[in-house]
Order: C-alpha cells, then structure tokens, then sequence
C-alpha cells in the first residue's frame, strides 16, 4: 500500500508505476488543492446525475393527468432529495471544488492557507452526501423497510416534528446537511484565508480575477449564512430527540421562527451558488471576446453589493405567512434594490462583448446562453418581489419555474462553460468542440422546453409539489411539454459524458494555453504540476498573461 | 369534476384578484420591455461582433470602462426600481388593509391533514372543503372575511381566481377577504407542501346569488336528517368509531377530528376533492379510504358488507 511519492513528481507520472489502490490511496490522503477539487467536482456530478434521475421520474409522473406511476411517498422522497441533492450535494460542491483548484492558481499560491482542513471540508461533504442517500436503507430505522426524507428541501416546521414525521428519515435530512455545512464553513475560512493571505508578488486585491473576487465575496456569504441554519438544525435535532419545543407548534414552539432561520441561510445560498456563476462568465467572455472586462472597479462594487444585499432578502420567501404589510413592503425594496447590482453586471458584460471579435467555442456558447436565461430569471424574480404577485405565484410552477432558470439556465449552465473552459487545464486535453456544440443545443432546447412552460402552469394555479392533478384544471398539455424537454435535456447529459470519456481517453492535447487567456492559471503546465509554479510569479496588472504577450502596451498604464 | 375551469390568475372574479392582476399586468409589462431591450443588446452584440471568416487575429482595441455609460446603467434600473416599489407598496396595504364592513360574511378555515374545516361561527355551520359564499356587487357589496388556522402542519389557502395565497400556520391565524363579482365554481387547492396527500387537499368555491346563499345557509342549519328507513345505518353509525371523529349534529357523533357529516350529501366531493360524492364511492371509502386517497388518515372500517351497505345508506340521507 503505502508507495513513496517524492514530493516534487507529477501525479500523472506518479499514476504511472502504480497499480490502482496505490492511486486510489493518493487521492483518498490527498491534501492538494487541485485534487481535492477535482473529487468535488467529480462528486457534484455524480450526484447531479442521480437528481436528474429523480427529476425525471417525477416528469414522468406529471406528463399527464391523474398518473400515479410512483406512490404519493415515492414522490415525496423524490423532490426532497432531488431539491436537497441539487443544492447541497451539486452546487455546493461543484462551486466550491472550482474555487479550490482555481483560487491558489490565479492568485499565485502554491496551495490553499490550510490544506488539511481543506481535505477535512471534502471528506465531510462526502460522508454527508453518503448519509443522506443512506437513508434510502436506514430511514425508517428498525421498525421499517426503510425510506428517504420527505420534508421537502426546506423541510418547514413542523412537518419535521416527531407527530408529523415518525422514523429516522427527517434526522437524516438533519444530520447530513448539518455534516455538510461544517465542511462548506471549512472551505469557506479556507478560501478567505489564501485569498487576503498568500497571493503573489504585485497582485493587489485590485489586480485578482474577478473570479478570485468573486469567490470572496461567495466565501464571506457562506461563513454567514450556514451557521445560522446549522443553529436551526442543532434546535430540530433537539426537538426531535430531547423533546425541545423550538419548532414543535403543539407545545408552543414557532413554525415561522424555522422559516427565519432557514431562509437566512437560504436565500445568501442562492446567491452563493449563483455569484459563482457570475464568476466563472467574467472569466470567460473576456477571453472569447478577446477584450478586458469592461468596469472592472464596478463589476467587484456590484459583487460586493450582491453579498451584502442578499443578507437582507430572505423573508420575501415568506410573503404568505401572514407577516403583516410593513415587513412585506420592507423585504419587496430590499428585493428589487439587489436586482440593480445584478443588472450592472449583465450591462458590464455585454459591453465586453461589444467591440469585441467573440470567438464561439463551447463555453463562450454556454455564457452567451447564461446572460439569456439569467435575465430572465432575473426579472422574474423582480416580478416574485411585487408582493400581490407573489401571493399568487408563490409556491406554485412559477416558482419552480423562476429557481430553475437561476440555477440550471443560471448556474448549471456556466458550471458547463466551466467544465469546457479549464478541463484543458485540469487533465491536459480538450474536450470536442463538436460534441460540445452537440451538448450545449440540445441542453438549451431541453432547458427552455422543460422550464419556460412552468411559468405559464403556476399563473393557471398548478403548486409544486404535487404527486398528482385532476384532469379538469386545464394542466395537462403544458405538463406534457415540460416532460417532453426533460429527454433533449437527457440527451445532452449523455452527450456530455460521452465526451469527458473520449477525451479523457484519446483527446487532443491542450497545451498550457489554450484559449489564449490571460489569467495565470494559465501560466503553468496543463495540469498543473503539485507545487503550481516553478517560480513564484509577479504580476502587474489584472491580466499577467496580457502583459507578457503584449509587453509593449501592458495593462498596467489603463487600470 | 365539478364543471369549473382552470384556476387561472388571469381570469379573476374578485376584487383582490383583480387588483392583483392589476399589478401583475403593470410588472409584467416592465420585465417584457427590460428583456427585449437588454436581449436585444446582446443578441446585436452577438451577431455584429462575431469573429468572421478570414479574421487576421489580431486583438481588437480593449475598452476598460466608462464612468458615463456605468452612471447611466446604474441609475435607470434604480429609478425602475423606485417605481415598482412604490406601486408594490400601494397595493400590499390596499389589499392587507382592507377591514371588515358590518354586513361581512366571517369564516373561519382550519387546515388540516389533508381536508379543510370550514366554520361560519356567526351562522352556526360547520362544513368541509367546499366554501360557499354570496356573491357581492358593487351597489350592494359583501365581502367574504376568512380566518384562516392549522391543526397541524402549515397548509396554504389558494383560490387563484378570488386572491392570492395565505398560510394556515399552526399556533398563529390568518386572515384573508374574497369579494366575488359573479356566481359560478371556483377551484383551488392547498398551496403548502403540508405532507403525503398534499396533493389530495383539494378546495372547491360555490359563489351563489344572494338568495340561493340564504337557501344554503338554510338546509345547513338545518338538523341532520334522521330518516327511519336509515335507522339500522344510523345505528352502525354511533356504535362504531365514526362518532370518534366526525360529528353529526343531533346524534352522539361529535367528534371533531374528521369533517361534520350533517349534511354530508350537499358537498360535490369527498375526501376533499378526490372522489365524486356518489354512494358507490362513499362505500368504497368507508370500506377503505386510501383506496381513493393512499394515506389518508382515517382508518378503515373493516364492516361486513351487511353493515357498510346500511351505513351508505345512512350517510346518503344526510342531505
């Protein structure tokens, strides 16, 4: 078992001579940045094809009126994991195993501020994910066949009391996401810590990426938000083994307190998992439009505004709870004021685009699409913050619909661009440009025609969360639609992991730079070797790579 | 199942409602307008800055900012902003504001796992999942104030062509108003994931004329029926675990945890909304309920078949 590594050898080379559980124990004791990165990302993906399974059965349970294919429990197992897997389990992970391998490379570092911790982070969303699809086997503990959560993804009091939900299958909602939130607050520190501590020579805060930035202003929203909702965790667990009355209503304890705390971590949550997102575009539209990224200053002031305004938005979650009309108007403003940093942005983007001679390749497709759906997810939640509309639509498909074009035409979106952009970097070869165009058209058509109808069926009265609908709400046809994408959204997946697959096999070399970018990721080999750098670089100016290919008009002079 | 149409917001018949698509229309409007300017920025951008074919390579000329452009893309979406805020605001304390005229009928709603209570205390009814109100008009107005209350777990109370949602929150009360401007069936159902049959808690509104909501309110006050050719039923009825749960004024049944069955036949549906309230299905769900609604909490009965027929017969008669 145990093979001798000299420090200063390549993971490819040290792969070489070694059969695999010598590899399997290098990765398994890891505590490189770019290792422990790709697992997370690796993990994400894993799991995200697990919820795309369990929202597809649920399509198939929609597709029509009065189809009871899987028991109302099955369904109700199949949101809540699906939500919660999505969520803790995809996004988390995927954004943050990004910032791992990417953060200490564009700032220069030879590895994040405390390495150990950052395996610890890893290893404790790991365990938490196994646990939480464990209770597929142990949920209903001794006395049951077993069984998932079912609580839905907010797992709102007190449906997640002891009267309402016997068995074990709510703790371990509980203790997975609690496991987990302890190693997001990890990585979180982490990223902090390597960000104000350990970056190169020359590079002020107002020369790192604005991925770096980005993943700044992500890291000090998680530190935050999560600890308020593992609190809340810590009081259900009370509740529901030691008999507390935080949430327990029958004894006096508050439903809406949990729906506070929640969404006090729930809310800074969608920006943490969206403003990631925004980073990865600010890196690649530049590149692909071949142009700096337009008011840089003001695109960091409007990632900062985002972090602390979405402090401060949580209750319009909560419109129908009966909050009384001052605190519904207070949540609506401070709702529609972050859609002004949010704006800016996309302005800021776009203008990089102009002027530009953008270059098509599959992440600046995934971008492109990304600036589409995330306008129109963000006004749409403009729309969510009229509080009358919201009475009406919230809860319902529009909801759905709304959280959806965030985080899949939003998020998942850029995660691909992502994948496409620096897999190069990470394994030494490019993925098809072909299959990508393959994977990126048919994701676009499967993602509107799944998600765009929903709109439309929540504003005609459909809730979420239904296992079943009666034939005489007029629902059916758009029902059938939205299932109907789920098999080009499908197809587009498989095309995707077909091509990781040849690539990885028989991909063309990337080289170290292949994009032409200017980030110093792309400084050093692809992949990179263990220590990052062969020399500690200096920079000076927000683009290094710009101002060694153009020494005669660097940025410096501009910024 | 009940000749109603889709629950759409976009075809309100009450006046919150209509205040809401009011509103709805005026932000949808601005969002269109927004997406088309801003969609259509970026389609120009993608289309005339594209690379094209015979491209030299060279880089183009790198534009790092405009304070002007940034000012101006930063203060009109703030001062659209303003503006919905201001128009929000105006229509929350219009609609939340409203207060109770004298002549206002009051209902009290109770959610439960997975049926509605509904209860007008000032009328002495107590019926079910079907809420029956007088229809208003603008020469002589009546709203319909709601009480809204859990037993459980948080319900939503959703009737998308009279308003929007309001939750049923145990340990706290609600309140909400319809105001009906025609008669007709109305549709919606429990907007709150609230548990297994969230799905089955279906909520039907009857808007009557003025007259004919007398009428209801009449046969709903009256005493249960109590016909001899049922008595055997009857019996069945108060000597098993029925009169645990439910409540059947004039009879040892006052249960309160199932809905009153007093007059059980004036409701459409039963198991709230599930099933057509036609003696077959009634059989069937007394015999046993999940095999119309899987998880519903009532127990099944387990009668022999000589009894559940005399029970049917019994329950059929409390019109």
């Amino acid at each position: 078992m145990s093979v001798l590594v000299p420090p200063i050898e390549t993971p490819e080379a040290a792969a070489a001579g070694a059969g695999w559980p010598a590899r399997l124990h290098e990765w398994v004791v890891t505590v490189d940045h770019k290792r422990l990165g790709v697992m997370y990302v690796v993990a994400g993906l894993a799991f995200f094809l697990i919820a795309g399974i369990e929202a597809s059965v649920m399509r198939w349970q929609l597709a029509a009126a009065g189809k009871t294919t899987v028991s109302p429990e099955v369904f109700n197992r199949l949101f809540t994991m699906h939500g919660t897997t999505m969520v803790f389990l995809v996004g988390i992970p995927i954004v943050f195993g990004f910032a791992n391998y990417l953060v200490p490379l564009m700032v220069g570092a030879r590895d994040l501020a405390f390495p150990r911790l950052n395996a610890f982070g890893f290893w404790a969303f790991l365990f938490g994910g196994l646990l939480l699809y464990f209770s597929f086997l142990g949920g209903d503990g001794l006395y049951g066949a077993g069984s998932a959560p079912s609580v839905g993804w907010f797992a709102y009091a007190p449906l997640t009391a002891r009267a309402f939900s016997p068995g074990n299958s709510t703790d371990y909602w509980n203790l997975s996401i609690l496991v987990m939130g302890f190693g997001t607050v990890a990585t979180a520190i982490n990223l902090i810590t390597t960000t104000l501590t350990m970056r190169c020579r020359g590079m002020t805060l107002g020369r790192m990426p604005l991925y770096v930035w980005m993943m700044l202003v992500v890291s000090g929203m998680t530190v935050m938000a999560l600890p308020p909702l593992s609190a809340a965790q810590v009081m259900l667990l009370l509740d529901r083994f030691l008999g507390a009355h935080f949430f327990d209503t029958q004894a006096g304890g508050s439903a809406i307190m949990w729906q506070h705390f929640f969404w006090f971590f729930g809310h800074p949550e969608v920006y943490i998992l969206m403003v990631p997102g925004f980073a990865f575009v600010s890196e690649i539209i530049p590149v692909f439009s071949r142009k700096v990224i337009f008011g840089y200053p003001m695109v960091v002031a409007a990632s900062l505004a985002i972090g602390f305004l979405s402090m401060t938005v949580w209750a319009h979650h909560m419109f129908a709870v009966g909050m009384g009309s001052p605190l519904n108007a207070a949540f609506a403003a401070s709702t529609m004021l972050i859609a002004v940093p949010t704006g800016i942005k996309i302005f800021n983007w776009v203008a990089t685009m102009y002027g530009g001679r953008i270059r098509f390749a599959t992440p600046m497709l995934f971008a492109c699409a990304f600036l589409f759906q995330f306008l129109c997810a963000g006004l749409t939640g403009v729309m969510l913050a009229v509080v009358p509309f919201n009475w009406q639509v919230t809860d319902s498909y529009f909801v759905v619909a709304h959280f959806h074009y965030v985080l899949v035409g939003g998020l998942v979106f850029t995660i691909f661009g992502a994948i496409y952009y620096w897999f190069p970097k990470v394994t030494g070869r490019l993925l098809s440009e072909r299959l990508g165009r393959w994977h990126f058209w048919l994701f676009v058509v499967g993602f509107n025609v799944t998600f765009l109808p929903m709109h439309w069926l929540g504003m005609i009265g459909m809730p979420r969360r239904i296992y079943t609908y009666p034939a005489d709400r007029g629902w059916d046809f758009w029902n059938l639609v939205v299932s109907l994408g789920v098999l080009f959204q499908a197809a587009a997946v498989l095309v995707f992991v077909v091509n990781v697959v040849i690539a990885l096999r028989r991909g063309a070399r990337a080289g170290d730079d292949p994009w032409d970018a200017w980030t110093l990721e792309w400084a050093t080999t692809s992949p990179p070797p263990p220590y990052n750098f062969e020399t500690v670089p200096v920079v000076g100016s927000r683009r290094p790579l710009w101002d060694l290919k153009y020494p005669a008009d660097p940025d410096g002079p501009h910024e | 199942m009940t000749g109603a149409s889709t629950p759409s917001m976009f075809a309100p018949v009450s006046t919150p409602a209509f205040a809401i698509r009011e509103v709805s229309f005026l932000v949808l409007a601005i969002a269109t307008f927004i997406f088309v300017v801003v969609a259509g920025l970026t389609v120009y951008a993608i289309i005339r800055y594209r690379r094209r074919p015979g491209d030299d390579g060279r880089e183009p000329p790198q534009m790092y900012g405009s304070a002007q452009i940034e000012l101006a893309w930063t203060v009109v979406p703030f001062l659209i902003v303003i503006i919905l805020f201001l128009t929000t605001a105006r229509y929350i304390f219009a609609i939340e504001g409203r207060a109770p005229t004298a002549q206002a009928l009051e209902v009290t709603i109770v959610g439960n796992q997975w049926w509605w209570e509904i209860r007008y205390p000032k009328l002495g009814i107590v019926t079910a999942n079907e809420l029956h109100v007088p229809v208003s008009d603008p020469a002589n107005p009546i709203q319909t104030f709601i009480t809204l209350q859990s037993a459980d777990v948080i319900h939503s109370f959703w009737l998308p062509q009279l308003h929007g949602k309001t939750d049923l929150v145990p340990g706290k009360t609600n309140r909400t108003w319809i105001e009906p401007l025609v008669p007709g069936t109305f549709l919606g159902q429990c907007a709150e994931y609230c548990g297994l049959q969230h799905a089955g808690m279906l909520l039907i509104v009857t808007v009557h004329p003025r007259d004919e909501f007398a009428q209801w309110v009449a046969a709903q006050q009256a005493q249960a029926a109590d016909a001899p050719a049922a008595r055997a039923g009857r019996e069945v009825f108060v000597s098993v675990a029925c009169i645990n749960c439910h409540t059947v004024r004039g009879t040892p049944a006052n249960g309160v945890f199932g809905p009153d069955l007093t007059h059980l036949m004036s409701r459409a549906t039963i198991g709230a909304g599930v099933a057509r309230n036609t003696p077959e299905n009634l059989r069937a769900w007394v015999k046993d309920p999940t095999s119309l609604k899987p998880g519903a909490l009532m127990p099944a009965m387990k009668l022999s078949d000589d009894k559940l027929d005399q029970l049917v017969a019994y329950l059929v008669t409390l019109r």
